[in-house]
């Protein structure tokens, strides 16, 4: 059970010290309770304490890193099994999946496809960020290695789906600088996997018949001292899939279940091989229910834009709105000589309409200032958009680049128009419609 | 130590709601569970699939799904080929062309459409107007009469016209009222109460909570959705009970992503997969989220996600 702050004061050495970084014991604390700080920031608690401290202030669900530098990912720590209840943290990470059952050919292609896809959306990179690679016995354990390295040289995270220990032993010799994870312990292997895991200082991942070999099995893990885990919830078919990967989060977060406190990894190719559309709803369905990792066989650009959008939207925090970068935004091959308009940098709002303005197809520029990332009525009754600083952004940023003197303004702030006129000589400034869905109608009108 | 499963049971349960008559009417909501939480109980009625179809016919419909109903040429062979599209459980007409900013078609020009499609087709049947709230108040109320004893879904009923469109339909005409609201829990739940004070029964009743398309604000969609399937359950919120019809087309078809020629992005690849992908993922999210219906337009869409639920259930 959680404690309180009180409860965690008892155990502090109450001399008010600072050496924490906290003013006072009691404010340490209530940070403690909170999940703020760490308790191991005191250096003067008892080993003891620590203890049982450490056990009670626990976070439902542990963060697990993967990856090394810039491939490397967290994964986990989620507190709430409902966004609007705090935020996420840890975003799905999806893998294309390799095995050493195809050919070499095969492989290559596979491998220079999935480098393809590799974009910005909202000044964040869009990519495949893992590679997981299949053991297929019958293909032996050479082509399996082979496969590793050339997995291994994209640079990428490597997840090794390897249930033969000496197997995974080889191909972490080779990869295990890049901190793969090693999928593979299982009920039977899970003793031997985990020393091999643990040599390599790599993540184990584990698989179980059901719900309560799993719960066995990382608890023997966990007993054995490897914490360092991540759970295959990949079941003999989608229901049971998606049913595990729901209770185990549920149980962890909910139920207070620790053991089942880890992040996940979903196959979607063992439940839905060759069916590219099947996976491309797997791909949206554990995206928002729960698994770290997801597996599929293609990921192209037809399941990026959809997919990377979709996460981007749902792992963001719900206190933090997001933002465009302010800039001026050519739309239908809009140039210099092209219609301006200009609205706020809150990405729904960009996305609307700029998406309006596509449609119209009319050359123009779409120029954004900055307003806090607020929606315009809000960005103005905040003070976040007003005259001064449209007019200010256009002065410094627009009236070098862009020849033409027209500008639109959102129909909902039409107020600004006489004072922006009045800032910028020179600019004819027009009142665009209040709604972006009208926008369509409102430009062919004013270009017709 | 075995895992200590702990069901999550509710006394409140999602109203049942049915749509359209005869052996091929269907149900929606009736669940007192999540999403495809089948661990936790039953779902009685697996979610549906709609296939949407317009009455400007095959003007606006990628090349892929002209492809479907090659050879059709009337309004009524498009509605019959609509319904027989693998995994469809219901017709979905939009009546697009009514929007006064648009083509402007007359009333009567629309209900004839309606009329057509209803008699030719024997699968349940939704309405959409033309979104434009004054022209639609008038429109659907026709609409209503025209297809008496069909027990459609009327909609938009929206916070603007819900008078005209839920009287008509709901009161009237005795079909289902489709309330419409914009990605909120306060205004979905306050339309249904003011629906429901026009005399309209919760069991008359379903709700658009408003969608968009992956990647545009999405995050409004999930919540709003999670928010109103926890208040429904866990509070028993009446006014939140009704199942939920999301037209997911209609959004993911616009978008740049799935419009966008392959010429300007060749990495792209063809316009139609990223369509087909937008289309599934979107209705994918809707479901999981708590949608009890999805209208979807491309048959690989329809025989995807129709695949799945009946995996799920």
């Amino acid at each position: 059970m959680a404690l309180n702050g009180i409860q965690i004061f008892k155990l502090t050495p109450k001399k008010n010290c600072k050496e924490c970084g906290s003013p006072t014991c009691m404010a340490f604390s209530m940070k403690v309770a909170q999940g703020a700080v760490d308790i191991s920031a005191c250096p003067y608690m008892s080993d003891e304490a620590i203890a049982q401290l450490s056990e009670a202030t626990a976070p439902p669900m542990k963060t697990i890193k993967i990856g090394t530098g810039d491939a490397e990912y967290s994964l986990g720590g989620e507190t709430v099994l409902y966004r609007h209840d705090k935020t996420f943290v840890s975003k799905t990470r999806y893998a294309v999946a390799l095995c050493s059952c195809m050919d070499a050919a095969t492989v290559d292609a596979k491998i220079a496809e999935l480098q393809k896809v590799d974009y910005e959306r909202i000044g964040e990179r869009m990519y495949v960020e893992v590679i997981y690679v299949n053991y297929d016995a019958a293909s032996g354990q050479d082509a399996y290695l082979d496969i590793v390295k050339k997995a291994a040289a994209t640079g990428r995270t490597l997840v090794l789906n390897c249930e033969d220990v000496e197997v995974a032993k080889a191909a972490l010799e080779i990869c295990k600088d890049g901190k793969p994870v090693l999928n593979g312990a299982n009920a039977a292997n899970y003793a031997d996997m985990s020393a091999v895991a643990t040599a390599a200082g790599v993540v184990l991942g584990v698989k179980g018949a059901d719900l309560n070999e799993l719960h066995d099995t990382v608890e023997a893990l966990e007993k054995a001292g490897n914490k360092n885990l991540i759970i295959d919830v990949t079941g003999p078919d989608l229901k049971a899939t998606f049913a595990n990967a729901v209770q185990i989060r549920r149980a962890a977060i909910k139920n207070e279940d620790r053991t089942f406190g880890y992040p996940s990894i979903v196959n979607t190719v063992a439940v839905a091989k060759g069916d590219r559309y099947m996976q491309q709803a797997l791909l949206a369905l554990f995206t928002m229910k729960y698994g770290s990792i997801v597996v599929v066989e293609t990921l192209d650009y037809a399941e990026a834009l959809p997919l990377y959008g979709m996460r981007q939207n749902v792992f963001t925090d719900p206190q933090k709105p997001m933002k465009v970068e302010p800039g001026i935004y050519p739309i239908n091959g809009g140039g210099a000589d092209d219609i301006c308009l200009t609205t706020v940098d809150f990405a729904l709002t960009y996305f609307v309409v700029s998406g309006e303005l596509e449609r119209s197809g009319v050359p123009c520029n779409l120029v954004i200032s900055d307003a806090g990332g607020l929606s315009v009525l809000t960005a103005w009754a905040a003070g976040k958009l007003s005259s001064t600083t449209v007019a200010d952004y256009i002065k410094a940023n627009v009236e070098d680049k862009i020849n033409c003197r027209k500008l639109i303004i959102p129909g909902k702030v039409a107020v600004l128009k006489g004072d922006i006129e009045a800032k910028l000589p020179g600019w004819e400034v027009i009142v665009g419609p209040a709604e972006a869905v009208q926008l369509v109608k409102f430009l062919k009108d004013l270009t017709a | 130590m075995p895992f200590n499963q702990k069901p999550q049971k509710f006394n409140a349960k999602i109203n049942t709601v049915t749509i359209g008559t005869g052996d091929k009417a269907i149900k929606l909501g009736g669940e007192s569970v999540f999403p495809f939480y089948t661990f936790d109980g039953p779902i009685e009625n697996a979610p549906k699939v709609g296939v949407e179809i317009s009455d400007m016919g095959l003007e606006n419909v990628s090349e892929g799904i002209k492809a479907y109903y090659e050879g059709c040429s009337t309004m009524g062979e498009i509605a019959k080929k609509a319904s027989e599209m693998e995994g469809a459980d219901f017709v979905a007409l939009t009546l697009e062309g009514g929007d006064p900013n648009g083509e402007d078609k007359s009333v009567d020009e629309l209900i004839a459409i309606v009329k057509e499609v209803a008699d030719a087709i024997d699968c349940p049947l939704v309405v959409e107007g033309c979104k434009n709230a004054e022209k639609d108040g008038d429109l659907l109320a026709k609409v209503a009469d025209a297809l008496q004893g069909k027990n459609a879904v009327i909609m938009p009923a929206k916070e603007e016209n819900y008078k005209a469109v839920g009287a008509a339909a709901g009161l009237a005409y005795n079909q289902i009222v489709g309330a419409e609201s914009a990605v909120d829990i306060n205004l979905a739940k306050q339309l249904n109460v003011i629906t429901t004070q026009l005399g309209v029964s919760p069991e008359k009743i379903i709700m658009n909570v408003g969608t968009a398309a992956a990647g545009y604000g999405y995050e409004y969609v999930v919540s709003t959705m999670d928010r109103i399937k926890g208040a429904a359950l866990s509070q028993d919120d009446k006014m939140l009970q009704m199942p939920i019809i999301t037209p997911v087309s209609s959004e993911t078809w616009g978008v740049k992503e799935s419009v966008a020629p392959e010429a300007d992005n060749p990495e792209w690849g063809p316009a139609e997969d990223r369509g087909i992908s937008m289309e599934i993922m979107t209705a994918t999210a809707d479901l999981v989220s708590g949608s009890n219906a999805v209208i979807l337009r491309h048959p690989q869409s329809v025989a995807t996600i129709s695949k799945m639920i009946k995996e799920l259930v």
